[in-house]
C-alpha cells in the first residue's frame, strides 16, 4: 500500500482522511476492510523513511489526522520508479489496480500505456512458459505445472484487456467530489 | 521497394466494404514488413480485420488500395491467372477447418498442390511422403481425414501447405478448432518449421498460441495498434512457478 499512498500524494498534498477516502473509492467494497489506522500507519512509515513530509495545519492540535502530507523529492522518485516497473505482483491485482487509479488521478502516466507495458511483459512470460511446454514430452508432469502457469497468465491478460477498456474511456472528475 | 530482407510487405494496404455512411474499413492502410524466417502472430477481437488482412496478403482477396510485395515482387495487381499461380507456388494456406479433401487419403491430399503446380506424380508422391514423415505421420499416409484426430488433420493440412515450398505460410486460426493437446501438436510443428527457417504469419485469438511467435501485432478496427517483439523471453521462468525464493 505504501506505493499507492505515495502515488496519490503525487497529485497534491493531502490529509490522511482524504487519502483514505480516495483509496476506498478506488477499491470499492474491497476497501471497506481497510481500517482507519492503516493509512496513518503507512504515512508514519513513509515519513520515517523520508518519502513524505508532514505539516501541521495552523492552530490545530498535533494529531495525525490534522497533518497535511506531501511528497519529498525522494518520494517523487519512488513514485516514478513504481509506475514504470512492470513486475507482475504475485496475485496482487490490487496493487496494479491502485497504480492505474493513482496514475490517472495524478496525471502521472497514461493508465492505458501502463496496461500496455504490463501486457507486453506478460505475453513474453506466457511465451516462455508455452515454449517450455512445447519442449516437454507429452507425459511430463512438469508440463502440467507449466500449463497452470500459462492458464493463470492468460487470465491475467484477459483482465488487462478489461483494464484497458475501462481506462481508455474518458473519465469525469468525480474522483475528488 | 527493394528491401529484400522482408519476404512479405504491405504498404497502405486497405480493404473497404460499402460506401458513404456505411463504409467499413475492414483493413485500413496497413504497413507491414515480415522478415524472412519470422513467425508473426496477428491478434485482435473478432471483426478487427485480421482474417481479411491475411487474405489480402495471400492474394485470396483484392485490396481496395495499397500494395502487397512478396520477395520483392509486387503481387496485388497481378491478373487472376498470375495471382492463382503465385498462390500455388509461393504461398501456403492453413485454415481453421483444415479444408482437406475428405475422399482423398492423407498422402493424396498432400500430393495435390504439387500436382496442380505441374510436378510429376512421382515427384509429388515423394515430396508428400517426405512431408508426412517430417510431421510425424509417416504411418498414417493411407488414412482418410475422418480416420485422423483433429491435431493430425491440421498437421496434414500444414504438410499440404508446404508441398510447394512456399515463401510464406499463412495460417488463419490454425488451432481454433483444436483442444489443448492438439494445439500443442500444431505449435510443436510450427516451432520445427521456424527452426528450419520457414516464414509464418498466423491469425489467432488465443494468447497462448500468439505468445509463441517471434512478434505479435494487435489489430483494432482494421489498423495495427501494437507491435511487440516476443522472442528471447524474460529468463524468469523461475519467477513464474514461484521458485524465486
Amino acid at each position: 500500500m505504501q506505493d499507492a499512498v505515495l502515488a496519490m500524494l503525487a497529485k497534491e498534498p493531502s490529509h490522511g482522511y482524504r487519502l483514505r477516502a480516495r483509496l476506498r473509492q478506488a477499491l470499492g467494497p474491497l476497501g471497506e476492510s481497510m481500517n482507519a489506522g492503516q493509512v496513518y500507519v503507512t504515512l508514519a512509515r513513509l515519513e520515517k523513511a523520508g518519502l513524505v513530509a508532514a505539516e501541521r495545519s495552523d492552530g490545530l492540535p498535533d494529531r495525525p489526522d490534522r497533518k497535511v502530507y506531501a511528497l519529498t523529492p525522494a518520494g517523487q522518485q519512488r513514485v516514478s520508479a513504481w509506475l514504470s516497473e512492470v513486475n507482475w505482483p504475485k496475485a496482487n491485482l490490487t496493487e496494479f489496480h491502485l497504480k492505474l487509479a493513482a496514475a490517472a488521478a495524478a496525471r502521472l502516466a497514461d493508465p492505458v500505456e501502463l496496461v500496455d507495458a504490463q501486457r507486453r511483459e506478460l505475453l513474453r512470460r506466457l511465451g516462455e512458459a508455452q515454449r517450455a511446454v512445447l519442449a516437454e514430452p507429452d507425459d511430463s508432469t512438469a508440463g502440467l505445472l507449466l500449463e497452470g502457469v500459462a492458464l493463470r497468465l492468460q487470465a491475467d491478460l484477459r483482465w488487462l484487456d478489461a483494464c484497458e477498456r475501462v481506462w481508455s474511456k474518458p473519465k469525469n472528475e468525480s474522483e475528488d467530489a | 521497394m527493394t528491401d529484400f530482407d522482408a519476404v512479405l510487405q504491405s504498404r497502405g494496404l486497405s480493404r473497404y466494404h460499402g460506401q458513404g455512411e456505411s463504409l467499413v474499413r475492414a483493413v485500413d492502410e496497413v504497413d507491414l514488413d515480415v522478415p524472412a524466417g519470422q513467425t508473426l502472430a496477428i491478434m485482435g477481437p473478432s471483426g478487427c480485420g485480421k482474417s481479411t488482412l491475411l487474405h489480402l496478403l495471400g492474394g485470396l482477396e483484392r485490396p481496395t488500395d495499397g500494395e502487397v510485395w512478396l520477395a520483392g515482387r509486387r503481387i496485388d495487381h497481378l491478373n487472376e491467372r498470375g495471382l492463382a499461380r503465385m498462390r500455388r507456388r509461393s504461398i501456403g494456406f492453413v485454415f481453421q477447418n483444415f479444408h482437406l479433401v475428405e475422399e482423398l487419403s492423407a498422402r493424396e491430399n498432400v500430393e495435390l498442390p504439387a500436382l496442380l503446380a505441374g510436378r510429376s506424380s512421382r515427384a509429388a508422391r515423394r515430396r508428400a511422403a517426405d512431408l508426412l514423415e517430417r510431421i510425424g505421420l509417416g504411418d498414417r499416409t493411407r488414412h482418410l481425414p475422418w480416420e485422423l484426430s483433429g491435431g493430425q488433420r491440421q498437421r496434414v493440412a500444414i504438410a499440404r501447405a508446404l508441398a510447394n515450398e512456399p515463401l510464406v505460410l499463412l495460417a488463419d486460426e490454425p488451432t481454433g478448432n483444436l483442444d489443448t493437446a492438439a494445439t500443442i501438436e500444431v505449435l510443436r510443428l510450427f516451432a520445427d518449421l521456424r527452426a528450419a527457417g520457414q516464414t509464418l504469419v498466423m491469425v489467432t485469438h488465443d494468447e497462448r498460441v500468439a505468445s509463441t511467435a517471434d512478434r505479435l501485432v494487435s489489430m483494432h478496427d482494421g489498423r495495427f495498434v501494437g507491435d511487440t517483439r516476443l522472442a528471447g523471453g524474460t529468463g524468469r521462468l523461475g519467477d513464474l512457478i514461484g521458485l524465486d525464493g
